[in-house]
């Protein structure tokens, strides 16, 4: 498979490629073990990742299989020398895995909750993204990270957060955000495979969605986005689950009579400016779909990009859908109120094509 | 004593040659040839001398914000040094950098960090790399760091981690009393920081850190457990800088006279000198000749400092990252 397929107009799912229906959850794991297989050098770190050890033999249990199952059956297969459990600590073996990039290895960590990567900022600012730069391009620093991100399923305030911005406004750090079991594969094997430090955020509510994935091993190109849908009316930009509501979206809106167009980004930092470009100069309207808070967002930035590039295409107003500038409430009424839902987008879409 | 004549001779080079550095680099910071803000580290050559001595360019090192004494005790090239802090292309990195960020993969040395701490858990990590390898016996790690930074929570993080998964690490504490004008007797809630180790199953040794042979012998130990894979060691190295935290701060107003006089009558090179012809290890005649060939090399840093051209102004943008596909530059 190529680059070129991954952005089929059909999407995931196209016809004549052996595949199967999988658990992302499921995809996340093989893929982890895929790429440990491929390279020696590749190997895991995150608090609880091989589940607790006997008290008597020190053999890993494998309670919970990590954090969300990610890395459940991998320590009995490749030990815990390479699935290394680390203590509560994110700053100290964050900066270790850097460390060990430095000096050869290929660390990827899980850092379980997205919220907890503040934890560890100033290692993944000062040390990750700088190393490079700073030392006048001596050196490099293969290190992949992942962590969930999202609301939706009662984390509350602190287990809740989505602020992709925060990492892709760092220069030397990548960001991508898999939204279904096809993206996680080619985006995760691309990550471990990456010599700049990739950061991969994954929404819980994706972990139990099941997708088709092809069965041969793939990259996706980090920095390119995907269409999901091709449409004429109105391009929604989506990242990460919100590409999941944009397809929603866009099926309520074709029960009405509005023709949208899906843009899944996949990629945060880089990003696919062309993509945005070639929609909106087809569909003259766009709404951007993120679950971040608003203010400084990812959906500000490709806000930006389309006035700056794109203006003279545009009909309308560059429409945003996003978080309220708020943390995320806990009860689930109102967490429910708290992220966009695929009814936000499709009365932004009317409202914008004054559709009302 | 028990140190071959070629090693003493590394020594007293290698504590001549940092104290010369950071006078010249110093004279030339104030002259207007240096780009930025320095943290010269003169008083404290002992440490980085007594400890680089047992270690090769397969060990690996993290540094700080007052890391030329690390580097130049790695075996760094003192003009490359030099040429960085002046802001040169020909620089140790490129004129990127800057004194607060010289680093050489090839030696050993992962780089001179200017948050306070957070070299720390990368000594670590190297660590892991060697212990990952099976290569313990010839890669350690030694994070050097100073009492300001043992406040940090990345230090006891790193303690907690090396000592669990069992790596071999030195932290190397250079305790030189004050983090910038503020005292360790106030911020540092131990008397001896190295007592703190015990609390993370590992040794603490308390070290005179003005005294090269006492630093020699101590992190020996240290290094030999460390490749024996019998796991980390914490030195707490009490010594003194000279000057004060960057070029342009005056210490006195903030330490008295009478224990700057201490530390300067227990000068580490000074020790050095009366202890080696002392014993008849060296003689006065050979240690001028070390003193002057340092500093040659110094006038020749200067000169070849001096004599570079600057980054080209494409540089901005290089090194990044490897690959991007966006644009790196700013929108005007």
């Amino acid at each position: 498979m190529t680059t070129s397929q991954a952005n089929n107009p059909l999407g995931p799912g196209y016809d004549g490629v052996p595949g199967k229906e999988l658990r992302f959850r499921d995809v996340f794991r093989d893929t982890l073990r895929a790429e440990m297989i491929r390279d020696e050098d590749v190997f895991l770190m995150g608090e609880d990742i091989s589940g607790g050890f006997d008290k008597d033999t020190k053999e890993p249990l494998d309670a919970w299989g990590g954090p969300f199952a990610a890395t459940k059956g991998l320590v009995q297969e490749f030990g815990p020398e390479r699935i290394r459990d680390a203590p509560i600590s994110e700053a100290g073996f964050v900066g270790a895995a850097i460390g060990s990039a430095l000096t050869g290895l290929r660390p990827v960590v899980d850092l379980m909750y997205f919220d907890f990567v503040t934890v560890a900022f100033d290692q993944l600012l000062s040390n990750a993204a700088k190393s490079r730069y700073m030392f006048g391009g001596q050196t490099r620093v293969p290190l992949t990270l992942f962590a969930r991100s999202g609301a939706g399923t009662g984390h509350a305030a602190q287990h809740s957060e989505s602020f992709y911005s925060m990492l892709a406004h760092i220069p030397g750090l990548k960001v991508v955000v898999p939204s279904d079991p096809y993206s996680v594969k080619g985006l995760l094997a691309a990550a471990i495979r990456d010599d700049d430090p990739v950061f991969l955020v994954n929404d819980k509510k994706l972990i139990n969605l099941t997708g088709f994935v092809p069965d041969e091993d793939y990259v996706i190109e980090l920095g390119k986005g995907r269409y999901l849908r091709r449409g004429t009316d109105v391009t929604l930009v989506g990242m990460s689950y919100t590409s999941i509501a944009c397809q929603k979206a866009a099926d309520q809106l074709a029960e009405i009579g509005i023709d949208a167009e899906v843009i899944d980004m996949m990629s945060l930092s880089p990003f696919d400016e062309d993509i945005l470009i070639e929609s909106v100069a087809k569909t003259h309207n766009v709404v951007i779909v993120d679950e971040d808070t608003p203010r400084a967002s990812m959906a500000s930035e490709f806000a930006a990009v389309i006035a700056d590039k794109a203006f003279d295409h545009l009909d309308a107003p560059v429409k945003r859908v996003t978080a309220p500038h708020s943390p995320v409430p806990y009860n689930r009424d109102l967490e429910i109120a708290y992220m966009p839902q695929p009814e936000d987008v499709v009365r932004t879409v009317r409202k914008l094509l004054g559709h009302e | 004593m028990d140190i071959s004549k070629e090693k003493l001779e590394w020594m007293y080079t290698t504590m001549y040659r940092i104290r010369r550095f950071e006078e010249t680099m110093l004279e030339q910071t104030f002259k207007g040839n240096s780009m930025g803000v320095t943290h010269p580290s003169d008083g404290q050559e002992a440490p980085p001398t007594g400890i680089c001595a047992h270690l090769t360019e397969k060990d690996w090192i993290g540094s700080t914000h007052r890391g030329h004494g690390h580097c130049i005790a790695k075996g760094l090239d003192t003009s490359a040094m030099m040429a960085e802090i002046m802001g040169k292309a020909t620089g140790q990195c490129g004129g990127k950098g800057g004194s607060m960020h010289i680093a050489d993969f090839s030696k050993g040395m992962l780089g001179a960090n200017a948050i306070v701490g957070a070299s720390i858990p990368l000594a670590v990590g190297a660590a892991l790399t060697a212990k990952y390898k099976g290569i313990e016996n010839e890669s350690v790690g030694v994070s050097f760091f100073g009492d300001g930074a043992s406040s940090q929570g990345v230090l006891h993080e790193s303690m907690n981690l090396a000592s669990v998964w069992k790596l071999p690490v030195i932290f190397a504490c250079e305790n030189n009393g004050y983090a910038e004008a503020t005292p360790a007797w106030y911020a540092v809630s131990a008397s001896d920081i190295a007592s703190r180790a015990e609390g993370y199953g590992m040794p603490g040794v308390v070290v005179d850190g003005m005294d090269v042979f006492a630093v020699y012998d101590a992190a020996g130990e240290a290094i030999a457990r460390a490749r024996a894979g019998e796991g980390p060691t914490f030195l707490e190295l009490k010594t003194y800088r000279y000057h004060g935290h960057f070029h342009a701060d005056d210490p006195k107003k903030y330490r008295k006279p009478e224990e700057e006089q201490f530390y300067l009558d227990k000068d580490p090179i000074k020790h050095f000198e009366a202890t080696v012809t002392k014993q008849k290890l060296m003689s006065a005649k050979q240690l001028k000749a070390i003193r002057d060939a340092v500093e040659q090399e110094m006038l020749d840093a200067v000169e070849f400092g001096m004599n570079s051209p600057m980054p080209d102004a494409s540089a901005l943008y290089d090194d990044v990252y490897i690959n991007y596909s966006n644009p790196i530059q700013g929108l005007r």
